[in-house]
């Protein structure tokens, strides 16, 4: 095929796939991360908290009756090593035998106050205390409301962010630091068809990575897309294409590696703490908030999650849509004024 | 002849407070094969990127295949084919794909086949550029800027860096692309190049051209077409040597000189015998036809091997 912008994208896609460093970027470094962090902050049961119990007349009993109850375990110890124990934070709680018992712990600790509760609760049951009521109690860990739902959205928006910044950011000071930009501006080519192979080479990329994502976070977590698809990846796409604006803004004039790479990272890095990858971005101060919900990578984290968990339509992500636009508006038309061949 | 295929006049470019080009006219015919001879930063890259379009000049006039870079680049482009100094093309590309990249800029051109054919990179189609040796390297760039097979091929500094065997090969290259109308303008800082190579040598200094015609008569240009190469001990007293027959120019040298003569067998007895006189010793003493160093030395008072800053 002899038509200069399929030739264009074939060198896009073969700098792309030649380049076992970009593939680990892409694939294994985002599957790497949200397994270790779907590891780390998995929901699991609560252990069960430790009692100390100090050695003493009718401490045998009373070790018993906690043991019982659910969620303590009880140990008998001399009242010394109890009370270590507790220091260190191996015991929630220290009972000592008596009439009535006595109970030390710390209340300012969530482990103290709950193993208080327990230790209170049973021991009056115990002591023959009658509950007035019984509660139904339903337990809830659906798909959508785990750590894992609100992470693999946030991953795949910094991926995009990242593989759209660097993908074309770096190839394009790699060839004006080699010269080869200069040498294709020597050539009749179309400055028109350059730009194009890169965003075609992005667009195709960003369905991959987006299908790569959705399946390995359905296979290995679970995490389902409430939302529909289509309208999951006409959404990210449109943040792809928005932060291949921004790489290509950063690599506008840049003739070093080095400078390029400052660049990137200054346009990335804050980002990913700020909008709402690893945690909510809802967590910053109300005043932050105007200016974190205007961060591109902010409006495409919305709107991914907003799709993938609440399994919203397009008509109520228009807000972070129109973000997206805007932003890509502004850095492809300051990125074109400020480019330079050489 | 038709209209020229360079045309440049009052050619000057300047860099923040730097003049790369200091006023040059240069006149190229079509067909012509012409090397601009100077030291690094003379301002032969400038004036070539000028030309090739890819730098706009501070002042002057340029015309290239009789048009402007200014109003009709679009059509000067597809008829010109540059080796830039040095194109670090993708290195995980094929020296085929390469070259077809390039090529599918053109409407018309070489088969890419046939451009790797020319550069006698035929062997090497199907490697990636990044396992190519420097000379290989520079043939695929020759090869990029021939594919279109441009009326007018720029080369800058085609062989710089590149071992004695490999310049050898890439100078038969270029040999065989000269004639069939094509015009070459080549940048050089190696004389023997400019002299194998070029019908005429443009010798560029400072920005400024300081010498130009075919090399045979800017050698001629001298007077003295040999050159004798001496050292004595003790060192001759200069003043001996203004006496010697059918002397031109005496150019003083460590502990001894550099005399360029019109006839070998009459200096050379006479020189001899004035250090055997002079109670001297002959450590080194050669001879050798002048070079297009002895004229860019003899123009500018420096050789051409030396570094020149800007």
């Amino acid at each position: 095929m002899r038509s200069p912008l399929w030739q264009l994208v074939l060198f896009r896609l073969r700098a792309l796939y030649r380049e076992p460093s970009t593939l680990f970027w892409i694939f294994a470094f985002p599957l790497l991360t949200s397994i270790a962090l779907g590891v780390a902050f998995r929901n699991r049961d609560l252990a069960e908290l430790s009692v100390a119990v100090a050695d003493g007349p009718g401490a045998p009993e009373l070790a018993a009756c906690l043991e019982a109850a659910e969620g303590l375990r009880a140990e008998r110890l001399p009242l010394e090593q109890a009370r270590e124990r507790l220091r260190v934070g191996r015991a929630a709680l220290v009972v000592v035998p008596g009439e009535p018992p006595e109970l030390i712990g710390d209340p300012t600790q969530p482990d103290g106050r709950t193993a208080k509760l327990l230790a209170v609760d049973a021991l009056e049951r115990e002591n023959g205390r009658k509950d007035t009521r019984s509660y139904a109690a339903h337990s809830v860990n659906a798909p959508g409301a785990r750590y894992i739902d609100f992470l693999i959205p946030g991953l795949l928006g910094m991926s995009l962010l990242s593989s759209g910044v660097w993908g074309i950011g770096w190839a394009l000071v790699q060839m004006r630091h080699g010269k080869l930009l200069k040498r294709l501006a020597a050539t009749p080519m179309r400055r028109g068809h350059f730009l194009l192979s890169f965003l075609l080479t992005r667009t195709a990329l960003a369905l991959v990575e987006m299908a790569f994502f959705v399946g390995f976070a359905r296979l290995l977590f679970d995490v389902r897309v409430f939302g529909s698809s289509v309208e999951l990846a006409g959404f990210g796409l449109l943040g792809s294409i928005c932060c291949g604006g921004l790489g290509l803004l950063v690599a506008s004039r840049s003739r070093t590696l080095e400078g390029a790479s400052g660049l990137m990272n200054l346009a990335t890095m804050p980002m990913m703490g700020l909008s709402g990858v690893f945690f909510s971005a809802a967590h910053f101060p109300s005043w932050m908030q105007p200016a974190l919900k205007a961060l591109p990578l902010t409006a495409l984290n919305d709107g991914l999650r907003a799709i993938m968990i609440d399994g919203a339509g397009l008509e109520a992500i228009w807000l972070e849509g129109a973000i997206l636009a805007a932003w890509g508006v502004l850095c492809y038309a300051a990125a074109l004024k400020l480019f330079r061949w050489q | 002849m038709s209209t020229p295929a360079i045309e440049v006049k009052g050619l000057v470019k300047r860099f923040d407070d730097v003049v790369a080009v200091d006023g040059i006219d240069l006149q190229i015919a079509q067909g012509e094969c012409v090397g601009l001879l100077g030291p690094n930063g003379a301002g032969k890259t400038t004036t070539v990127e000028i030309l090739e379009g890819l730098l706009p000049p501070s002042a002057g006039e340029v015309c290239v295949l009789g048009r402007s870079w200014a109003t009709q680049a679009e059509e000067i482009r597809p008829r010109i084919g540059v080796a830039l100094q040095e194109t670090r093309f993708y290195e995980k590309l094929t020296v085929r794909e390469t070259i077809e990249l390039f090529r599918s800029f053109y409407r018309s051109g070489l088969e890419v086949d046939e451009a790797a054919r020319l550069v006698q990179l035929e062997e090497k189609a199907r490697a990636q550029v990044g396992k190519l040796s420097g000379g290989q390297r520079q043939r695929l760039a020759l090869a990029v800027a021939l594919v279109a097979e441009p009326e007018l091929l720029f080369l800058d500094e085609p062989t710089t860096g590149l071992d004695p065997q490999s310049r050898r090969a890439m100078w038969d290259i270029i040999d065989s692309l000269k004639g069939r109308g094509r015009t070459v303008v080549l940048t050089t800082h190696y004389m023997e190049e400019a002299q194998v190579l070029c019908d005429r040598v443009v010798i560029v200094d400072h920005g400024k051209v300081v010498a130009q015609g075919t090399p045979a008569a800017l050698i001629a240009s001298l007077g003295g077409e040999q050159i004798i190469e001496f050292c004595t001990e003790p060192r001759l007293d200069p003043a001996s040597l203004h006496s010697l027959p059918s002397l031109v120019r005496v150019r003083e040298k460590n502990g001894g000189a550099l005399l360029s003569v019109r006839e070998l067998h009459v200096a050379l007895p006479a020189l001899l015998l004035a250090a055997s006189q002079e109670g001297t010793r002959l450590v080194e003493l050669s001879t050798r036809h002048a070079t297009l160093d002895d004229v860019f030395l003899n123009l500018t008072g420096h050789s051409l091997r030396e570094e020149q800053g800007p």
